[in-house]
């Protein structure tokens, strides 16, 4: 062991005195001859081989060294030939050249041989990689390297690192090297001027660190870790108030989505639809029916069911309106009820047709993963779509009813009914148009909760009231008090959930809103004018 | 007095009729009977019954509010269930050391929590005579503060309905919360006895559905009572065309607030018969489907007659027994067409195929009066 290490420190010293090594190739002789020495028998062999791989700055060291660590560098027997195996399942290894990378098909495993590695030796592959890392020609290898490197400094490399630092031209990789950096000092010698370097750092290692010198003797240490943790304590509740905003968002927009369609239909034409929650359930339903045809593309299903979601929930709407709501015109309350009846038929239609469990939609690559802000703080991407997609649908749908003839009708007939019939508008028409329109929205919404929660028969109910709420403190026939009732209810909600709990918070919001209908029958944005006496 | 004046009444007294009719019918074949007569109702229907009864109450305080009032209450199943839990608290605290860890003080789901002593709250629910009181005061409360901040701000139609809705879906979360202190998602079960009567032998079985039968009598009597007198026919104002009634110079909203106030108040007794009778109450009663259901039972009886509510609410009941025991699936179907056919093709309900509207009941032919009179 000790002859491996010194072996390993010299390897290291010479790749960090040489910062300019060119990556070039070796002559393929001399690779067959460094591979075969991976085959030696004894540990101070094979690790003399890994170094002299490493030491070569050949461009496929790093793939040779990968896959001996991972048991899959092997040599063909009868030939002698060094291959990586691709797969290694079943009788037949998919196999590729390891000298030239041409793909070798498959070979019965019969024939080949792997090259053996253990623990202690895989360890020391670990570091050396690190270091082949940093030395890559592609800035984001360097730096996740680096970034890598926090917390798992030895006193080797911290005695190099300087130089390293000082050649290299990137500056989030010099910061992430002279981070690690600081955390050795930190850690290992109590650095005073290390530990100011760390403070505003948001990193674990960083902070573990400086909890380390915070129970040290030196009082000047002390002191001054208990500062740089202060202003770290600082930086991430303020990281952590970003988060909250965020979720709060990303829900608000999630009920911004729900009750959107509602503000069509509950706000502007005075229908209660309790079937709502119902016509979303239908858009994320449509989505997984989507996944379900064209299998292998989910993200291609994911837009294609946007105007799928739409028209299945718009023509869904339709038979509603034709079938129930318009049989009771001007009565609101056995609207509400038979419209309820509507909600427990399709609930029950979708549980008897697909089924009562909960069925996954999948979510595309380029939505899944989050977006990394820095280290306290990354943003979920379904999430930040969803938001956007929210503010794209609202601003649609503030479009068509500001600046289209279908809008200007709906307003009409919505105002004064009589007067616009007498005008030449087709009342019917427009009530269809806008129900479907309504309804529509609430497809939009499906397809977008498909995303983020799961799709199953309940998935309308839990979202009605509320949508209904958002809508009331909203300011009934407003879209933009909608808007801001949705994003600041959701807001509300996860500010309050941190010292409330999530179910409670959810009854403080509801209570909330109870005693503020109460105080404003008309919610945030009451209609004026001759439109609020209808 | 106006609490005799229903009694004269012909639709009064039959109905009172047939319920004590059918009372004395059911305990008679239930108690003379042999056990394999064809005729004997055994204990099960006995409990069945009775619980058809106690949905019968909720009903009518519900045919009270939105059928003579004209407010659309989706929330009565929490006064419901408030009375229901006033009464599960102290057949709780009769269980005494019986239960399964044996304290004698604590219910078992508070020993399991690891609590030490009640809460303030459950003081006083060993005793049946506050429990009682409470039963009526729970909800009455409720229903009163709610009313009051509600009608006092003019909130009524559909806003009323979805605030209704909201408040039972806030008190059904708020109940699933372990810390709440009422059991949590399993609520209040495993009661032993009532009053020192074991709730598991066949007398007091039949003598809970005899009281839900009379309680179901009173009811009946103090809402026809209600509606019969000056102040029902203010109510049906209300209803008709509330702001011509303000103008009139009636206080319209102290009306609503005393007829909520006691139709809560019935709903909570209803609550409160329930309980023994079904052995359990749990959050599920405050779900939002299930006040809503009552309405519909309501509707398809007829609202605006009382009897109607009672013959919706044993029919809807007596039709979900039958189809969950036989067709699980097709048992929401079932419910959903009933609400789309019942409001569309019969808004009057049965009573409205079968009988003659009285002058004082039938809801207002002209659904436009609110508009025309604002």
């Amino acid at each position: 062991m000790g002859i491996s290490r010194l072996l390993n420190h010299l390897l290291l010293t010479f790749l960090l005195l040489c910062p300019g090594i060119s990556l070039a190739q070796v002559e393929d002789s001399q690779a067959q001859q460094m591979l075969t020495a991976l085959g030696e028998s004894s540990f101070a062999e094979k690790i003399k081989a890994v170094n002299q791989i490493a030491g070569s700055g050949d461009e496929r060291a790093r793939g040779w060294l990968e896959a001996f660590a991972s048991n899959k560098l092997a040599y063909i027997e009868s030939t002698g030939q060094f291959v990586i195996v691709l797969k290694n399942r079943g009788r037949n290894w998919t196999v590729e050249n390891a000298l030239t990378g041409e793909n070798l098909g498959e070979i019965s495993r019969r024939d080949i041989d792997t090259l053996r590695v253990n623990n202690a030796l895989r360890n020391e592959l670990a570091s050396i990689l690190s270091v082949i890392d940093l030395k890559s020609p592609d800035e984001d290898n360097r730096l996740s390297a680096a970034r890598a490197l926090k917390g798992s400094v030895d006193g080797t490399l911290a005695e190099r690192l300087p130089e390293l630092i000082e050649a290299e031209e990137s500056k989030p990789v010099q910061a992430a090297l002279t981070e690690a950096l600081a955390i050795y000092k930190v850690k290992e010698q109590g650095d005073i001027a290390a530990v100011a370097m760390l403070s505003g750092s948001l990193n674990s290692e960083a902070r573990a660190a400086l909890q380390q010198a915070m129970r040290s003797d030196d009082t000047a240490l002390v002191a001054a870790a208990t500062r740089a943790m202060a202003s770290i304590e600082q930086k991430l509740k303020l990281n952590s108030a970003v988060e909250t905003l965020y979720f709060g968002l990303s829900l608000g927009s999630v009920l911004v989505l729900a009750a959107i369609g509602l503000a069509i239909t509950f706000g502007v034409m005075g229908v209660i639809n309790m079937a709502h929650g119902e016509l979303i359930m239908l858009g994320a339903y449509t989505t997984w029916g989507m996944q379900q045809l064209l299998p292998g593309q989910p993200g291609l299903a994911l837009i294609l069911s946007i105007p799928a979601g739409f028209l299945v929930s718009a023509l869904a709407g339709i038979a509603i309106e034709r079938s129930v709501i318009q049989h009771l015109k001007g009565r609101p309350l056995e609207t509400l009820l038979a419209t309820f009846g509507v909600s427990l038929i399709l609930q029950q239609l979708v549980r008897t047709l697909i089924s009562p469990l909960n069925r996954t939609v999948i979510t595309p690559d380029w939505m899944s993963g989050s977006l990394m802000i820095n280290e306290a703080l990354s943003l979920t991407l379904n999430r930040l779509y969803v938001i956007g997609f929210a503010l794209v649908v609202f601003a649609g749908l503030m479009l068509i009813m500001r600046k289209t003839r279908l809008g200007l009708e709906v307003r009409a007939v919505t105002q004064n009914r009589a007067m616009a019939r007498s005008m030449g508008i087709k009342a019917t028409r427009v009530d269809i148009l806008t129900f479907a329109l309504g309804s529509g929205v609430a497809g939009l919404a499906g397809v977008a909760l498909s995303q983020i929660t799961n799709v199953g028969p309940n998935l309308g109910q839990s979202y009605i009231i509320d949508s209904f709420m958002v809508v009331v403190f909203g300011g009934v026939g407003n879209l933009w008090g909608t808007l801001l009732a949705g994003m600041a209810l959701g807001t509300l909600n996860q500010l309050l959930e941190p010292w409330a709990g999530a179910v409670l918070a959810k009854i403080m919001v509801l209570v909330f809103i109870i005693l503020f209908i109460q105080k404003r029958p008309r919610g945030l944005f009451p209609q004026k004018g001759r439109a609020a006496e209808g | 007095m106006w609490f005799t004046r229903p009694l004269q009444e012909r639709s009064t007294r039959i109905f009172l009729g047939v319920l004590f009719a059918a009372l004395a019918i059911v305990s008679v074949l239930h108690v003379l009977m042999p056990q394999d007569s064809a005729l004997y109702v055994s204990s099960y229907t006995v409990t069945l019954l009775g619980k058809y009864l106690c949905y019968a109450l909720l009903a009518v305080a519900v045919d009270l509010v939105w059928g003579y009032l004209g407010i659309l209450s989706l929330g009565h199943g929490a006064f419901f269930a408030l009375g229901g839990y006033a009464m599960g608290m102290y057949l709780m605290r009769q269980i005494g050391d019986r239960g399964v860890y044996g304290d004698p003080v604590l219910p078992d789901f508070m020993v399991f929590l690891n609590w030490h002593e009640l809460p303030w709250y459950w003081l006083g629910f060993d005793m049946a005579w506050f429990a009682f009181i409470m039963v009526l005061l729970a909800p009455g409360l409720l229903a009163l503060v709610f009313g009051f901040l509600a009608f006092r701000s003019r909130v009524t139609g559909v806003y009323l309905s979805i605030i209704t809705q909201a408040l039972t879906f806030a008190l059904m979360l708020a109940f699933f919360r372990n810390e709440m202190g009422f059991g949590g998602n399993n609520g209040l079960t495993d009661f032993k006895d009532i009053l020192g009567f074991d709730l598991r032998t066949d007398a007091t079985r039949l003598g809970l559905f005899i009281a839900t039968g009379i309680a179901l009598a009173i009811g009946y009597v103090i809402c026809r009572g209600i509606v019969t007198s000056k102040l029902g026919r203010v109510s049906i104002a209300c209803r008709d065309a509330e702001a011509r009634t303000r103008f009139l110079g009636y206080r319209v909203e102290r009306v609503q607030l005393f007829v909520f106030v006691v139709s809560a108040m019935l709903a909570g007794v209803a609550g409160a018969l329930y309980v023994p009778q079904v052995g359990i109450i749990n959050p599920g009663e405050f779900s939002p489907l299930f006040s809503i259901e009552v309405v519909v039972w309501v509707a398809l009886g007829g609202r605006a007659t009382l009897y109607g509510a009672v013959i919706g609410a044993i029919l809807v009941n007596y039709g979900k027994t039958v189809f969950t025991g036989i067709m699980p699936d097709a048992w929401l179907f079932a419910l959903g067409g009933l609400f789309v056919l019942v409001t569309v093709f019969l808004p009057k309900g049965i009573a409205g195929l079968v009988f003659k509207p009285g002058k004082a009941g039938g809801p207002s032919n002209t659904p436009s009066a609110q508009e025309t009179a604002a």
